[in-house]
This record gives C-alpha cells, sequence and structure tokens, in this order.
C-alpha cells in the first residue's frame, strides 16, 4: 500500500483533537460512541458532523421554542428546505442560509458559493428556484475595507445568480461599525413545486445504489463546516484556501438534471453536498432514514490526484449532490446527466445495519454508527446571562439632546446615510427579471413574482434591524419578524411563513446566549400572534473576532401569498390630490433610531415597543385595503422614521417627475420625535378621497387608529413648518448615496 | 407561426421566450438541442439568452460551434429568421453572421434596469410592425453587451440601415445617460445586411405582458409573424 492511500498519517493526539475544534469532554464522547479510538479520518467525520454548523449544539434547545406548525406547512424544519402549500397543488420551498466567513475571507467566491448552496437546498427538494433575495450586513461605511468587500460580495452574488438564470429580486444591506470584521452574507431562495412531487433526503431501502452527480471533488474546502464553527481572528485570511470557489454553469446544469430525473420514477432521496460535504449529505440521509450507508471511495470522481480518504470525504467543492436511487433506475440516472455533460457514478449502496461505512479501494477507512453522528451530537444548554452593561446601553437622556436646528438638513442628511439610501446601486447588478415573474422589481416594500398558470402571487423580503436586538434583543427580534410582515402587507400580501439565519457571536459567552433566548423568545410570540409558522432555518454562531461580537442579528426573510396578482400596492405617490393617510399612531420613540446615531452618534436606548395586537390589526387594515383596491400606494414606517418614509414615498417614483406632498400632522412632543423616530405599527397610505370612508370602515372593525395627514402634489415635499425640500434635491441625495461611497 | 428555440448548456431565458412565444402569442415551438442537427424546419429561429457554456472563454465563443449552429447558418443563408437576444446576440457575432462584437459593458459592471428604444428602421422583418422612430421599452440585463464595430464596418452597417434599435431617454434622444453600457452610437440591436437575422442586447421576451411592466417587445415578435405571413402570401 502507498503513502497516498494510507488514510492515517498521524496518530490522533490530543492536538489533534483539539485541532479539530472538539474538546476533551467531546473526544471522550467519541470514545465511548465508538467503544475504541477514532482513526484520523474517523475522528475528522466527527469534528464535521459535531461542529456546530451542523449539529445545532448550542442552539438546538432554543430553537424548538419557535412555532413550527400550520394548515400549509408541509415540511417544517429538519429537511433541507421549507415546504408550504400555497393551493393550486403547487408548493412553496424556500430558506436562507449564512455564508459569513468565507464571504470576509474571499468576498466574491464566498459570496457566490453561499448562493450555490441555497439554491441546491431549494431544488434538491424538487422545486424549481424562481427567485432569490440576500441580507447583507458590512462595517463602517468609512471603513478601508467596506467597498473592497461590498463590491466583492455583490459582484459574487450577482456573477452566481445572474449566470445560473435564478432572479434576485430584493434583499437588504446595511453598515455598522460592528461588523467591520466581520460581515454577513446571508442567501434565500424560493422555489416551486408541485405538491405531490416533493422530494427527501432519505436513504432508503437496503440495496438501492448511492449516486454521486456533478461536479468532481477537489481538495476545495475542506473543513468548511469547522471554520463556520470558530471565531475570527486577525489571522483568518490565511484560511482563504478553505473558500470553495463556484461554478455556476455547473450548477445550472446540475438543476436541469435533476428536475428532468425528477420527473421520472428513479429517485429514493437526495441531498446536496454542502458543509462537510459527502459525509453530512450520507450520514444524514441516513439518519432521517434509520438506515446506513456504505461507500467506495474510489468510485468518487476527482479533480486531483492523491487525495486521502480524509479530504475526499470533508471535501466541501461545490455543485455536488448525492441521489438513492431504485438499481433499476441506473441506466436512466446516467443517461439523464450524460445529456448535461456531468458525473453520474454509483459509489455506495443503503445498508439495514445503521452504520456509515466508508471503503478504500475496499479497504475500511471509517466505520461509525450513524447515531453517533446525528442523534449522539453533543448538545447543550449554555448559560445565558443578561450582561451589566445593558441597562447602561438603554439608558437614553432624551431631553439633552439639541433639536437641530434646520429638520429638512436632517431629512436631507438621512437620506444620504448609506442605510437609508436607495439600493439600486446594489440590486442593477442582479437580474431580477429572468423567468419572466417578476411583477414588482426591488425598491418596493417586498418584491412580487407571479406564479405562471395561476392568479396568485408571491411576495418576498428580508428584514433585521440588529441595532434594536442589540439593544433589546427580545423587542429586535420581535420587530425583525413584524416588519417583515408589514412589509408583505404593504404590497397586500398575506404573510405564509418565514426561515430564519439567526447571526450571532460566540455561544460560549454567557452574553451572547441571553441575547439569542431572548430574541428567539421575541420571535416566537410574534410568530404566534401573527400566525405566521418558522419552516427553515439556520444558527451562524461564533460571528466574532478578538473577542468582540457583531451585533445579534437574527435575520428574517418572509414569504406572503397573493390570491389576485393584479391587487398589488406600491410604495411611491402618483397622483395629485390623493390623501396621504397615516394607519397608526405616531409616538415619541428615539431609541435606537437611525437619527440619532446619524446626528447624534448614538446607539442607544429602548427600542421602539412593539404592541402585537396593534401590529395586526395594522396590517390587516392594508391588507384588505389592497384586496379592495383602495389604496394608491402603501410604505411601512421603518428606519428614519415618518419623514423618511414620506420622503420614500416620493423619491421612489420610477418616473423622476414623480409628485411632492403637502404634510400638516399633530405635533404633540418633540419634533425630531414626530419627524424621524421610528415606532412601529405605521404604514403611511395615499388614496382618492372618495375611497376614504371605506378605509375608515376597515380600520374601525379592525380596531385601528388612521388619520389624513396631507395631500399629495406639487414637486415639493413639506411637513408642517419643520421641512421643506425639492423633491428632485431630495433624489438626487437619496438615488447617489450609496454609489458615492462604495464605487 | 413555428419557432424553433436553440437551448444551449447554459441558456437561462429559452423558457422565458418560449413562454412569450406559446404562451402571450399562441404560437407553435420546437425546442432546438445544442447537440442535434437542425433540419431547418421552422419560419424562424430565436437564440436566447443566458451564459451559453458559462461564458467562461468570452460570451458567445462556444456555442457557435454547437452542433445546432451548421444547421441554424444555412437556414439563415437561405433567408430565413434569426433572432439573437443577449447572449444569443453575441453568438451570432462570434459566428459571424452579424457585424461586430460585445464587449464588457463600459461600467465593468452587470447591468440590469429598463431601457428605451428608438425604432431606427422600420422596414425589416424584426420592426415592421412599428412605427419608424417608434419608442419601445424593454429590460436589460448582461455584463458583455458593448456594441462595438471598427470604423469601416460602423460605417457600412449604418450606410446599409442595418441599426435597428438604438437606446434613448424617454424623449427619444440618444444620450449617454441613456446608454447603459457605452454601445457605440447607442446602437442596441443591428441586422445583417440581407435583413434576416437580427441581435438585440435587450429582451423583448420579458416586456411582452402588462403585468410584468409592459408590451415593448411584442413588437420584436409581431413584426417577425408579419413578415413570415407575407412570405406564405397570406
Amino acid at each position: 500500500m502507498s503513502d497516498a492511500t494510507n488514510p492515517d498519517p498521524a496518530p490522533v493526539t490530543p492536538e489533534v483533537v483539539h485541532a479539530h475544534g472538539l474538546t476533551d469532554h467531546e473526544y471522550a464522547g467519541i470514545l465511548r460512541l465508538l467503544g475504541r479510538a477514532p482513526n484520523l479520518t474517523e475522528l475528522g467525520v466527527f469534528s464535521v458532523m459535531w461542529s456546530e454548523h451542523c449539529s445545532y449544539k448550542s442552539s438546538r434547545k432554543h430553537l424548538k421554542q419557535l412555532p413550527t406548525d400550520g394548515p400549509r406547512v408541509i415540511h417544517g424544519p429538519g429537511e433541507n428546505a421549507g415546504v408550504m402549500d400555497i393551493g393550486d397543488g403547487l408548493a412553496v420551498v424556500f430558506k436562507i442560509e449564512s455564508h459569513n466567513h468565507p464571504s470576509f475571507i474571499e468576498p466574491y467566491q464566498g459570496a457566490a458559493t453561499g448562493v450555490g448552496g441555497i439554491l441546491r437546498d431549494v431544488f434538491t427538494m424538487g422545486a424549481r428556484p424562481i427567485a432569490s433575495l440576500n441580507s447583507l450586513r458590512f462595517g463602517a461605511i468609512r471603513h478601508a475595507k467596506t467597498p473592497y468587500l461590498v463590491n466583492g460580495v455583490v459582484g459574487g452574488i450577482g456573477g452566481y445568480g445572474n449566470c445560473v438564470g435564478v432572479p434576485t429580486v430584493g434583499g437588504d444591506i446595511y453598515f455598522d461599525a460592528c461588523y467591520d470584521a466581520n460581515i454577513l452574507v446571508n442567501a434565500f431562495t424560493l422555489g416551486l413545486a408541485e405538491r405531490d412531487r416533493i422530494f427527501t433526503g432519505k436513504a432508503r431501502g437496503a440495496g438501492n445504489p448511492v449516486v454521486y452527480v456533478g461536479s468532481k471533488t477537489g481538495r476545495d474546502g475542506v473543513h468548511g463546516a469547522t471554520m463556520a464553527s470558530e471565531s475570527f481572528s486577525e489571522d483568518s485570511e490565511q484560511r482563504r484556501p478553505t473558500v470553495q470557489v463556484g461554478d455556476p454553469f455547473t450548477e445550472k446544469l446540475l438543476i436541469e438534471a435533476c428536475l428532468e430525473l425528477m420527473r421520472t420514477d428513479a429517485i429514493v432521496g437526495i441531498q446536496d453536498m454542502g458543509a462537510a460535504g459527502l459525509t453530512s449529505s450520507a450520514v444524514e440521509m441516513a439518519g432521517r432514514a434509520g438506515s446506513g450507508v456504505e461507500m467506495e471511495l474510489a468510485h468518487v470522481p476527482l479533480r486531483e490526484q492523491g487525495m486521502t480518504p480524509y479530504e475526499i470525504l470533508l471535501s466541501e467543492s461545490q455543485e455536488r449532490m448525492l441521489l438513492v436511487v431504485h438499481p433499476e433506475s441506473v441506466a436512466e440516472v446516467r443517461a439523464i446527466f450524460e445529456r448535461w455533460d456531468l458525473d453520474a457514478v454509483v459509489v455506495g449502496r443503503v445498508i439495514d445495519e445503521p452504520v456509515f461505512r466508508v471503503l478504500s479501494e475496499g479497504r475500511p477507512v471509517a466505520d461509525i454508527p450513524v447515531a453517533a453522528l446525528t442523534d449522539a451530537a453533543p448538545a447543550y444548554d449554555r448559560p445565558a446571562r443578561r450582561p451589566p452593561r445593558q441597562d447602561e446601553i438603554q439608558r437614553l437622556d432624551a431631553d439633552a439632546l439639541a433639536q437641530p436646528e434646520s429638520m429638512t438638513r436632517v431629512l436631507e442628511q438621512l437620506l444620504d446615510s448609506p442605510n437609508l439610501s436607495s439600493r439600486e446601486w446594489v440590486y442593477r447588478q442582479y437580474d431580477h427579471y429572468v423567468r419572466g415573474n417578476t411583477v414588482l422589481a426591488p425598491g418596493a416594500d417586498a418584491a412580487v413574482i407571479r406564479v405562471k398558470g395561476t392568479s396568485k402571487g408571491l411576495a418576498l423580503t428580508v428584514d433585521c434591524n440588529a441595532r434594536y436586538c442589540y439593544l433589546d434583543p427580545h423587542a429586535g427580534g420581535m420587530a425583525a419578524v413584524v416588519e417583515a410582515a408589514r412589509n408583505l402587507s404593504c404590497v397586500g400580501a398575506t404573510p405564509l411563513g418565514l426561515t430564519d439565519c439567526l447571526n450571532f457571536g460566540n455561544p460560549e459567552r454567557e452574553d451572547v446566549m441571553w441575547q439569542f433566548s431572548q430574541a428567539i423568545r421575541g420571535m416566537r410570540e410574534a410568530c404566534l400572534a401573527l400566525e405566521i409558522p418558522v419552516v427553515s432555518g439556520n444558527v451562524s454562531f461564533y460571528n466574532e473576532t478578538d473577542g468582540v461580537s457583531i451585533h445579534p442579528t437574527p435575520t428574517v426573510a418572509m414569504v406572503g401569498l397573493l390570491e389576485d396578482v393584479t391587487r398589488i400596492a406600491t410604495p411611491w405617490f402618483k397622483e395629485e390630490g390623493d390623501l396621504v393617510v397615516l394607519l397608526g399612531l405616531n409616538r415619541d420613540e428615539l431609541g435606537g433610531s437611525e437619527y440619532l446615531k446619524v446626528v447624534h452618534g448614538q446607539v442607544a436606548g429602548k427600542p421602539p415597543e412593539v404592541d402585537l395586537a396593534l401590529e395586526r390589526g395594522i396590517q390587516r387594515t392594508c391588507r384588505l385595503a389592497v384586496e379592495q383596491g383602495l389604496l394608491s400606494s402603501a410604505h411601512d414606517v421603518s428606519e428614519g422614521g415618518l419623514a423618511v418614509a414620506l420622503a420614500d414615498c416620493c423619491v421612489s417614483h420610477p418616473d423622476p417627475e414623480g409628485p411632492g406632498a403637502v404634510i400638516e400632522i399633530e405635533q404633540r412632543g418633540r419634533a425630531d420625535a414626530l419627524l424621524f423616530g421610528e415606532s412601529h405599527s405605521r404604514i403611511v397610505v395615499s388614496l382618492k378621497e372618495r375611497d376614504y370612508g371605506r378605509l375608515q370602515d376597515i380600520a374601525t372593525r379592525e380596531d385601528v387608529v388612521i388619520a389624513v395627514i396631507g395631500e399629495v402634489g406639487g414637486d415639493r415635499l413639506a411637513i408642517n413648518d419643520l421641512v421643506r425640500a425639492p423633491v428632485q434635491r431630495l433624489r438626487n441625495i437619496w438615488s447617489t448615496a450609496l454609489e458615492r461611497c462604495v464605487k | 407561426m413555428r419557432w424553433g428555440v436553440a437551448i444551449f448548456p447554459g441558456s437561462c431565458d429559452d423558457d422565458d421566450v418560449v413562454h412569450c412565444l406559446r404562451h402571450v402569442l399562441g404560437h407553435d415551438v420546437r425546442p432546438l438541442w445544442h447537440k442535434d442537427p437542425f433540419d431547418g424546419e421552422c419560419d424562424g429561429v430565436v437564440l436566447p439568452g443566458g451564459f451559453s457554456y458559462g461564458d467562461y472563454l468570452r460570451a458567445g465563443a462556444m456555442a457557435r460551434f454547437a452542433p445546432v449552429m451548421q444547421g441554424i447558418v444555412d437556414f439563415a443563408a437561405a433567408g430565413g429568421l434569426v433572432l439573437g437576444i443577449c447572449n444569443g446576440f453575441q453568438i451570432l457575432c462570434e459566428a459571424g453572421l452579424l457585424p461586430g462584437a460585445l464587449t464588457r459593458n463600459e461600467s465593468l459592471r452587470f447591468v440590469c434596469r429598463r431601457v428605451t428604444l428608438r425604432v431606427e428602421n422600420a422596414e425589416s422583418p424584426f420592426t415592421c410592425a412599428a412605427e419608424p422612430g417608434a419608442l419601445l421599452e424593454m429590460p436589460v440585463k448582461h455584463g458583455e453587451g458593448r456594441y462595438y464595430a471598427d470604423a469601416l464596418t460602423l460605417k457600412q452597417v449604418r450606410d446599409h440601415g442595418q441599426v435597428l434599435l438604438r437606446y434613448v431617454d424617454t424623449a427619444g434622444r440618444t444620450s449617454d445617460e441613456a446608454n447603459p453600457n457605452g454601445s457605440m452610437q447607442n446602437i442596441a440591436g443591428v441586422c445583417n445586411r440581407g435583413r434576416n437575422v437580427f441581435g438585440l442586447m435587450p429582451h423583448p421576451e420579458d416586456a411582452t405582458e402588462e403585468l410584468l411592466g409592459g408590451v415593448g417587445g411584442l413588437t420584436v415578435f409581431s413584426s417577425m409573424a408579419a413578415e413570415v405571413r407575407r412570405r406564405n402570401g397570406a
């Protein structure tokens, strides 16, 4: 036997165990489960399967709190993606996932492969991917590295998404110094499937062949899952070789080949090779079916020579899938993949004995009970404690804040903030039309796509205000859910379900676990109140560098349903003479606002309070009004407050000659709080005067306060005697701010 | 009318073209798989957008060698109508069926936005349903769409009325702002001298339904259908 095929060149020492990110306690568990010492290959398999990324060992206990059931839920968390019934024999399949650490190390490829991974999670279930979103967080806009990272990430998302022919229809992007050394790249994809043709990742039926399809296996990404489960330090850039390289062209072929195969009856189970590659796909498929898998590595298509079993098993090369098929279908599988010029090779078979058994040229290199890698993976109830500094963070002495002299100037300053300005520079780089379904392109409160062959539409949005979560993770978690739902309601869609990407710091720290548990508690309450199940998700811990955590960022991507896709609302004012109406109440809440940050340089106070009953009523009112065709426009009030929301309604018009508005609104408290406070449960709508009575009827039934606050018209935005600005000027600032900063 | 739609590995907008021809216009569509020879049994051929063969070498550079292409070249030589959209335009230039080339956008970035196009010559099978000077709105979405031709070619293309569409502003004037990719003389689409092969960077198939934002793209397909009816003596 040559050295090249020797799986164990190095002995398993305590140093080797630690280098694999396993604790002494965890290693003792491995010894107990195996009844012997693992060899190096087996140790590698344990380390990825027991990594935080694959095992959810710190989060599982908390994730159980989230409501996952509902009348439309077909598959909740646990599968590759969530599946929900939308009627007409159709189902939507969706999920969001993080690719944070790779994107910081190599922004283009990190982001690109993030898109590739989430696409595979969706089409592996039998769904044609039809829309993607992304949620991005970068460091301070003035940080030297930010423009490089933004350009790389946006380029990578576009480069991959455009080439596979899946439209990127929306997303969000924010800048904050807390992400200086740990950006967030969360990618979401939604697919459409026939309700009765959903595929799952189960390795059923002893003797059924296990087939490897797609790209060849190389050394890229070995131990990516472990990297995602560690904190960063300054030398993280040396990890660049662990970032995978994407090949969207192969992914496109893989999508077409898999969807073609799915029209036959060949497939028993199918799963993509994502984090931890061949290992996790085989083990998870066996785990779900209570079976085992035996594999011969000599059959695995390799990109380079001399790869060890360790490397083959842990490689995270992209664009690969693992199938379990009926024995008589192997020839059919081969023929379809050959038509698409892709490899399809039988690498193993399903066995009754529930073990993961790996051979290399007939010689056993790993033999591990499946349950030891899945069910018996460690689960921690990590200590959580509210940090004493939280009180200090939440303290805000509003009386000590000087009122700005010119509110018009403040409004201009806020529209110039890269957190509030137009995102067109970003989404112009994404194909948002391909597949011919895009009814509402990026730039509205939510994207809308039609469902071909039906009268229906789907609305999509992604949200999270991490500043709120930092100040109060419970309120922030709630806010992420309600704001996403509000965005859907603004276009007229009823929320169906959500998928979450929980980006947090180091779970071994008590304050981080407290943030995590509080955010989940907030999300749970909001989900229950608004009846929105969580059907899939992803946890990304260890978002910290040199001991400093990011703000907790529980990103929520939500999908809504429109029964009639022609009945939607857009955010911009349309007709001179339309009434401007505010649904909801202004409250003096300045805590956590963008105004406080931009103008006063403070991140402090309590974030705006969420009143779930009120929120529900506001959202229902807006949806009913859109459904009845009463509204000319609808736009929610969020970051930047009422003044920025009103400015959005003027400047976001696709025609640069779009109208302004004259607003007269009752001021009870501080002027800055009225204009720039970020109280929840508010939506700005415009409508014909003759329809106001009907809107009022709905609002009364929903127990919601509404008020006429002005009229659409003119070429200026005027608010009381506080703000007076030409729309053209506001538009120029708003539409160029981001580009000026990152180009 | 019976259309052939070429499908290369990496074609992305083939489904959109097929949907538009079949469901919006109610025509027959025959997919032309890249590995199969093409027998010319069609009234018109569309080369759709996308990233054929990944466009890893140069956009459209590989596809011209696909087995299906010989039949399409023969079809064009016999006067058949061939429409290349985006990547299809790039392939037709690479195959020598259209003059000029498409290079990287001036911004060096992918660009996805709606553009306004002015019909420069309505006496072609691809624009005959429009009035001269008519304005059509469609999306563009490409990274390599900057039309380039050497001075002599450009002069010939102009002299022979081969420029069918130009990027203009909403008032119909050519300007740098209206030009999404830095194309020479705001050229968005050109045909061959025989006026039976046409390539354009904008996507007419994505502008054929009011629900999706407008029907500016219908002109191209309905023009071709009118030409086919004329040729068939209908």
